[in-house]
């Protein structure tokens, strides 16, 4: 049930110039969309692999697929999960896929055959996963529920063999204390990752020890959304309920600059060679029915990295934006949104030729 | 623990805590001029007295009157104390007791103690009053004086007031943020010289570069109020009617006891005094109807003002005494409204000649001139009775002579617009057909400058929902609609409409259609207060919300110029859209320059804020702001200059733009400058952040490699793909 939908066509970008906040150009820098609907209900998570060439989308139909992302051609599905699938990630090589599910497991896959290798069970969901560097580690978030408290979990992954013969207990097990954490990403320390948490609060975690060692209770005041890496792994961008999002120093957690939205976010992702930032989200899905697409802003935002200024927008989903990636080559962009497609937009020649203030050197 | 406690001073504690006993004598009255008697008759005396009291309404005791004696006689002084339960009781009793004929020689006289004491304490000795110095006030049209010649406006937004200048995007910045606390909304007087904010106590006005407190008007719960059009006065309005509490201060400035009851009062601006207070409801029509606003109307000297008590009369009071003009009211059968023709600039003119001339004392000057001032015209409208045709009158005043009728026919409403220099007026006649299932329009037009009043009719077959005329000018715009959606609105239900432009037609002398735009959503006209620009939008609805700019004389380059040899209706231009969503209300500046449009959280909470557009359409400053609640541009007053000096300026308008694009030039570079340095500055930061995280993890040289990204760019794969499409397919048979 493939359904393709192809057309050309120009997207009308807001661009500020120097002088004043005006319009001054259509800039027609995306050149080809392409929708697929192989989901039936709204898009939790996209992820490119590596080099981009595949897309992996998951959502709350139990279903996992695999796309092209030069055509939206779909390669598979990995089926197995008995609930919403909240979160996927893939290695760098694509060879193993994880999995996170509202049926309290987390799956490992072999991408190439889309057979499920493993299976761990827990006794909440499991809201986010993430593989470290160099694919030797996984880390899971669940839920806090039915007197379960909100657990972080860190799986050896066994690149021996065929993958199947993994250790059913986690290397590292501890409860973050405060606040449940939503969002979680490995950082170049050694056992060290990054959490974003429902108080608003970013924090950095020894999973060794479970030990706090930094945090910023005030990164943001609501519910942290989403937080993707950069490319080399030092800093992160941040989305919030609070209709914020913002870059943070991996390190420091200082925040170092800040996007002000006028909805809520649920996703924010960095374009790689480009300084841009696109940001997803919109009215509450509860509320969607009640506002016109119109007021619901469901558009994805292009805000200039450096600047902190909008410089663009992208319509097209029906429903909030629930999620964003970028292709690591940085040619195009998947969104995902409550209405169940997912958008893959190819950026055109304009888009990379653009100096929107002036032409300057800015480091990635 | 008690060593702690000891050398701790709780004194203050103690006193902040302290009970406070109910000690002022404030519930205590002194009643003089009993009668002196012994003893024996106490008892009977006290009782009476609190019988008397008591039947006042407050009830008192024998037991709290306090007779003093004179030990030495065996009599009583003739005075006593009484105390009662509080001090309203004892106010209460003070207005009922005093001078109250006890029997035919004692008459009490009766006084506060506190009264007593404070009398009998004052200093006598004079001490000569200290003269306040003067202090010059502030300039109240100071802002006109601008030397950038900017406008200002003001916003209301939360609970925050704030007054902006609005010029070049260097210049537009914050004049005043005032710390204006609980009001209801502001309101800026006719000529722009008050800001007037509505308080639960009444109405304040601000003003001068400070923003001052310039007057107050004491009219509780007030929720509307009007100028009038001089700024000489002010009605306000509150839905409660007037009630005077005991005790409230008494004179002038303040409501007395004769005006409870009421709902409307009329004030003179500058002494701050009430001259004249009004009920609001007339009958029982006024509560099946909803009540119009303005109330009063102002005839546009500030001379008259007038109302209409509907079906019955139109009342006019002069000012300033607010005396019924002529002792009695225009009784007309069946009126329904009526307004005044405002004053023109020739009107004005030529009033200001007849004064000049007056106070020359030569009235023969005044004769010599030949032009003598307009006489004030109001004209009113009757609805059809029984065997008398509905009728627009058109009548002068004080004269009160009739100066033109129109009978009509088939009337179900009208309405009456009235050019804005007093050359037109039009009635907007919304006629029914005879089986009375469809209303059509008829719009009656009285060209007022000329002889007899002579009235063109202009008949439309759909429904009017607005009329507008240019300001200035000689055309006007209609919106009709033959939606059947009219009239019903309901959500997502937006009334698809015409808008039209007329003409008055010099060679035939009737108005004569310019161009129809049709099919469109546009329900509002906003005509540029200077003429030849129009703003067409769409308010109040949640669906559409467009913005039109047009120009009527597109091919002119001086409005001065020529119509004649050019085609009908060909200098109509768009010159823009825009799109504004969901908002409420739009407004011209007073310049006719800039546009703004608002979106008020009283009527919706989506996307609240405000807009500021140039006249072709541009935006210029946008804001989103929740809880945003009003935006008003200041007026202006009329110009200062004489014809002449406005004939000048026009004729070296070449010279004068030069230095303006001059300014403008400096400004855009100014802003532009200091933007680029901005973002250079914002670069570098980033830069420097970046190539310190990036040699804190993978040392100096892993940064430098991986800044540079010639060293580390990935080998690009070539890739070729040959994509086929079939077009068409064809299979004959052979």
């Amino acid at each position: 049930m493939l359904q393709e939908y192809k057309t050309s066509c120009l997207f009308t970008v807001f661009l500020e110039t120097d002088s004043a906040a005006r319009l001054v150009s259509f800039l027609p820098f995306l050149k080809f969309l392409l929708k697929s609907a192989g989901h039936e209900r709204s898009l939790t998570q996209l992820k490119f692999n590596a080099e981009g060439d595949l897309l992996i989308s998951c959502s709350k139909d139990h279903v996992i697929n695999v796309w092209y992302s030069h055509n939206g051609e779909r390669l598979g599905t990995y089926d197995g999960n008995n609930g919403t699938v909240w979160t996927v990630d893939i290695d760098s090589e694509s060879r193993f896929l994880v999995s996170g599910s509202a049926d309290n497991t987390l799956r490992l896959w072999n991408v190439a055959t889309g057979k499920c290798l493993y299976t761990w069970e827990f006794p909440t969901a499991v809201k986010r996963v993430a593989f470290n560097e160099d694919d030797t580690k996984v880390v899971c978030i669940t839920e806090q529920r039915m007197g379960y408290q909100c657990a972080i979990r860190v799986f050896d992954i066994n690149r021996e063999g065929d993958g199947t013969n993994q250790s059913e207990e986690p290397l590292y097990f501890f409860n973050p204390i405060g606040s449940k954490a939503t969002v979680c990403a490995f950082t170049l320390m050694k056992d060290i990752i990054i959490t974003g948490h429902e108080s608003g609060k970013v924090a950095l975690f020894n999973v060794k020890t479970g030990e706090e060692i930094e945090n910023n209770e005030r990164a943001h005041s609501d519910h942290v959304t989403d937080l993707q890496l950069s490319k080399d792994r030092t800093y992160c961008v941040t989305s919030s309920k609070d209709k914020l999002a913002r870059i943070h120093d991996i390190k420091t957690l200082m925040v170092i600059k800040t996007y002000t939205t006028e909805t809520p976010l649920n996703s924010a992702a960095l374009a790689p060679t480009r300084p841009y930032v696109l940001l997803g989200g919109g009215q509450e899905a509860m509320n969607v029915t009640t506002t016109s697409i119109r007021q619901g802003k469901f558009e994805t935002r292009f805000w200039h990295k450096v600047y902190e200024e909008e410089v663009g927008r992208v319509k097209g989903h029906f429903g909030p934006i629930n999620t964003i990636a970028v292709h690591p080559a940085g040619t195009c962009y998947a969104s995902g949104g409550e209405d169940g497609f997912v958008r893959v937009h190819h950026f055109d020649d304009s888009y990379f030729k653009a100096q929107p203030y002036g032409a300057v050197d800015i480091e990635d | 623990m008690a060593s702690i406690d000891e050398g701790i001073d709780y004194s203050d504690i103690e006193a902040k805590y302290q009970v406070h006993y109910e000690d002022s004598l404030d519930n205590t009255l002194v009643i003089d001029n009993v009668p002196v008697i012994d003893k024996s008759k106490q008892e009977k005396l006290l009782a009476r007295i609190c019988k008397e009291i008591s039947r006042k309404g407050v009830p008192a005791k024998p037991e709290d009157i306090y007779m003093p004696w004179n030990d030495a006689t065996g009599k009583s002084h003739g005075f006593l104390f009484i105390e009662f339960r509080n001090a309203d009781d004892a106010n209460l009793a003070l207005a009922a007791m005093h001078l109250h004929p006890f029997d035919a020689k004692h008459t009490f006289k009766v006084n506060r103690f506190t009264d007593i004491e404070r009398y009998e304490k004052m200093d006598e000795s004079y001490v000569e009053p200290e003269i306040e110095e003067y202090t010059p006030r502030e300039h109240l049209r100071g802002w006109l004086a601008d030397a950038q010649g900017r406008d200002q406006y003001v916003t209301y937004r939360g609970e925050d007031v704030e007054i902006h200048w609005h010029g070049k995007p260097s210049q537009s910045e914050l004049a005043m943020k005032p710390d204006w606390k609980d009001f209801l909304y502001v309101a800026w007087s006719p000529l722009g010289t008050y800001v007037a904010t509505l308080h639960r106590q009444g109405v304040r006005l601000w003003g001068g570069p400070s923003w001052k407190p310039q007057q107050r008007f004491a009219h509780p719960l007030v929720k509307l109020i009007d100028f009038s059009p001089c700024e000489q006065y002010l009605v306000t309005w509150s839905n409660d009617a007037i009630v005077v509490p005991d005790g409230a201060p008494q004179g002038p400035q303040y409501l007395s006891p004769d005006d409870e009851g009421n709902n409307i009062a009329v004030w003179d601006i500058k002494s701050g005094h009430l001259l004249r207070t009004f009920s609001a409801v007339n009958d029982s029509d006024a509560t099946r109807k909803q009540m119009q606003w303005p109330a009063l109307k102002w005839s546009p000297d500030d001379k008259y003002v007038a109302r209409v008590t509907p079906g019955q009369m139109i009342s006019v009071h002069e000012l300033p005494s607010m005396y019924l003009h002529g002792k009695k009211s225009l009784k007309i059968e069946g009126v329904v409204d009526f307004e005044w023709c405002p004053l023109g600039d020739k009107d004005r003119d030529d009033a200001e000649k007849d004064a000049q001339a007056a106070s020359n004392g030569g009235a023969a000057a005044a004769a010599k001139s030949g032009k003598k001032a307009r006489e004030n015209m109001l004209v009113y409208w009757t609805p059809e009775v029984v065997n008398q045709p509905a009728r627009v009158t058109l009548l002068g005043f004080p004269s009160r002579a009739i100066l033109r009728q129109k009978n009509l026919f088939n009337v179900t409403e009208c309405k009456l617009y009235w050019q804005n220099q007093a050359d037109f007026l039009c009635v907007k006649v919304d006629r029914h057909t005879k089986t009375k299932k469809s209303i059509f329009c008829n719009l009656e037009i009285f060209r007022v400058r000329e002889k007899d009043y002579p009235v063109e009719v202009v008949e439309l077959k759909d429904t009017v929902t607005d009329f507008s005329w240019e300001p200035k000018g000689e055309r006007f715009a209609i919106v009709s609609s033959s939606d059947p959606n009219l009239g019903n609105a309901g959500p997502g239900i937006t009334v698809k409409t015409d808008i039209s432009f007329y003409q008055l037609d010099h060679g035939k002398n009737d108005f004569k259609l310019l161009r129809t735009l049709s099919n469109r959503t546009s329900n509002a006209i906003r005509w540029s207060p200077r003429g030849r620009h129009v703003v067409l939008a769409t308010v109040g609805s949640s669906s559409k919300s467009e913005l039109e700019f047009w120009d009527l004389d597109f091919n002119l380059d001086d409005v001065g110029q020529t119509r004649a040899n050019q085609d009908w209706g060909s200098g109509i231009q768009l010159l823009g859209t825009a799109d504004h969503y969901a908002l409420t209300d739009v407004e011209w500046d007073p310049s006719g320059r800039y546009l703004a449009t608002s979106a008020s959280s009283w009527t919706h909470t989506l996307e609240n804020g405000y807009a500021i557009w140039d006249f072709r359409g541009q935006e210029i400053t946008k804001l989103i702001l929740d809880r945003f609640k009003q935006f008003i541009w200041r007026p202006r007053p009329r110009t200062l200059l004489t014809k002449e000096q406005q004939r000048q300026v026009r004729k070296n308008l070449k010279e004068y733009s030069r230095t303006f694009d001059e300014e403008d030039a400096a400004e855009e570079s100014n802003v532009s400058a200091e933007l680029i340095a901005l973002r250079k500055r914002l670069v570098d930061e980033w830069n420097a952040w970046r190539i310190r995280t990036k040699s804190e993890y993978f040392g100096d040289a892993a940064a430098r490699a991986r800044s540079s990204p010639d060293v580390h760019s990935e080998e690009k794969e070539e890739i070729e793909v040959w994509v086929e499409e079939l077009i068409d397919q064809v299979e004959e048979v052979l």
